[in-house]
């Protein structure tokens, strides 16, 4: 096999089992981040440039985003691992589902074989058809633009969740508040942070 | 053969984070791996042996283009499928955040006993 | 919480201000060229994003600059999101929603699918700004408001 590949690959997986594996979750999202950035120079050897560039920048925010998030929770995975019973009920639920999938990949033609598929019209037509040079850009907005519209309003969705989760008191009064916060938008004071979980902070700044 | 091998560990590992791990953010990061395994799905059904980058070069012929270059379909969809993982990811954390601001842990476990 | 609002040292914050701008160009000529070259707006959109989430942290949240910016930022998104139904629309002058309906040049330039470009930089706006918006109500969470029901106080 490629050796390019065989090492893209072990990274990827190295870095996802450890991200899995380690307790402390500062170092479990940064061995996420190894396995996405190995996993964009793998779309790139896979003639893949535009997934290589968005699996980059996505990859940047997610672990961005994470840090905040363990910066804010604390980096130490809390509880014991599982009972016996429940790993085992974990092991079979794996040894099913990898059956199904080794199955279902047996069937998948072998890497890199040519298949008839719309590509070819897909290929043909971007210059003609739609002016772009790049047949992923003339797929993604002319010939599905109404796939693009609809994944475009899922981000909407997704974003507003996120705005509407994370503004709320969780519970009542939000209306109040928007009020207020529309009043005196620039200098309203923080309120004070738990005095824990500012500790904590601090002291994954200084690590890092 | 060895990249669907990956993509089988990475739905693997992905499937047992999700299953087995307590901890929320544990289980957005399992999230985040299963998510890998499915674009490297499409991108590797779409490969063609030898072929290059589905963007046209000025002066290429477009029938040899059209031949050899690798499927742009999967490509076009895994582009706006890791755009949406990042905004579900963003959702998730949002609620894991929130999750612990209201019962102090991010232990799935611990969570049902405080509730109880 | 005091250095969150400060940010981060001198150093970090002059590199940041002054890779922001060639971060943002980048992530718009990522979307400009993304007919001709790899990229387009959604990965512009993302790499937007990223130089804005890289001034936040590396500047803080400085008299909740963040809250302040965040209506604006609201309003690009909705600015790219009608820009798509706009072009999108004027395919019914061409026969139907979607169709490809502005004039093209030579192939190969920009001005080759104004129609491609137009919906790139709408795309670019739509998702720069809203996950620019995601990741600012993460920073501002629980800055905003004390939570009602008991948020507080846990070791």
């Amino acid at each position: 096999m490629d050796p390019v590949l065989a090492g893209l690959a072990a990274l990827v997986v190295l870095g996802s089992a450890a991200a899995l594996a380690m307790r402390n979750l500062l170092s479990a999202v940064i061995a996420v981040g190894i396995a996405g950035m190995g996993l964009a120079i793998l779309f790139l050897l896979l003639g893949a440039p535009d997934i290589a560039i968005t699996q980059v920048v996505v990859e940047v925010i997610v672990v961005t985003v994470m840090i905040r998030a363990v910066a804010r929770t604390g980096d130490e995975e809390e509880g014991r691992p599982r009972s016996p019973a429940a790993i085992l009920a974990g092991a079979g639920a794996a040894l099913v589902i990898g059956g199904a999938a080794l199955a279902a990949f047996a069937a998948l033609p072998p890497l890199g074989a040519p298949r008839p598929t719309p590509s070819f019209w897909y290929l043909a037509e971007s210059l003609p058809g739609a002016g772009a040079a790049n047949a992923v850009t003339a797929i993604v907005l002319d010939f599905r633009g109404y796939d693009t519209l609809g994944e475009a309003t899922v981000i909407l969705a997704a974003v507003a969740g996120a705005l509407v989760v994370a503004r709320g008191s969780g519970g009542g009064a939000a209306g109040e508040r928007d009020g207020a916060e529309a009043a005196e938008p620039a200098e309203a004071p923080a309120p004070a942070a738990p005095a824990a979980a500012r500790g904590r902070e601090e002291a994954i700044r200084a690590q890092g | 053969m060895i990249l669907y091998a990956l993509v089988l560990v990475l739905l693997g590992l992905g499937i047992h984070g999700l299953l087995a791990k307590r901890n929320l953010l544990k289980k957005i990061i399992a999230l985040a791996i299963l998510d890998y395994g499915v674009n490297l799905l499409l991108i590797v059904v779409g490969y063609r042996a030898g072929g290059g980058a589905p963007i046209l070069l000025p002066g290429e012929d477009p029938a040899a283009f059209a031949r050899g270059s690798v499927d742009p379909l999967p490509q076009a969809l895994v582009l706006t499928s890791i755009v949406i993982g990042l905004g579900v990811t963003m959702l998730l954390v949002a609620m894991a955040l929130r999750l612990h601001q209201r019962y102090g842990t991010l232990d799935v476990d611990r969570m049902d006993r405080l509730r109880g | 919480m005091r250095r969150d609002e400060e940010g981060l040292s001198e150093i970090v914050r002059t590199v940041a201000r002054e890779t922001l701008a060639v971060i943002l160009v980048y992530g718009l000529g990522l979307a400009f060229y993304g007919h001709l070259t790899p990229g387009g707006g959604f990965p512009g959109g993302v790499c937007a994003a990223c130089g804005l989430v890289m001034a936040v942290l590396a500047s803080g949240n400085r008299s909740g600059f963040v809250a302040a910016i965040r209506g604006r930022v609201a309003a690009l998104e909705a600015f790219g999101a009608l820009g798509y139904l706009g072009v999108a629309a004027l395919g019914w002058t061409a026969g139907q929603f979607m169709q490809s309906s502005l004039p093209r040049g030579t192939p190969f330039t920009p001005e080759g699918a104004p129609f491609l470009v137009i919906l790139n930089l709408a795309v670019l706006l739509k998702v720069g700004a809203g996950l620019f918006a995601g990741f600012a109500a993460l920073v501002a969470f629980g800055r905003e408001a004390p939570p009602a029901g008991g948020g507080e106080g846990r070791a």
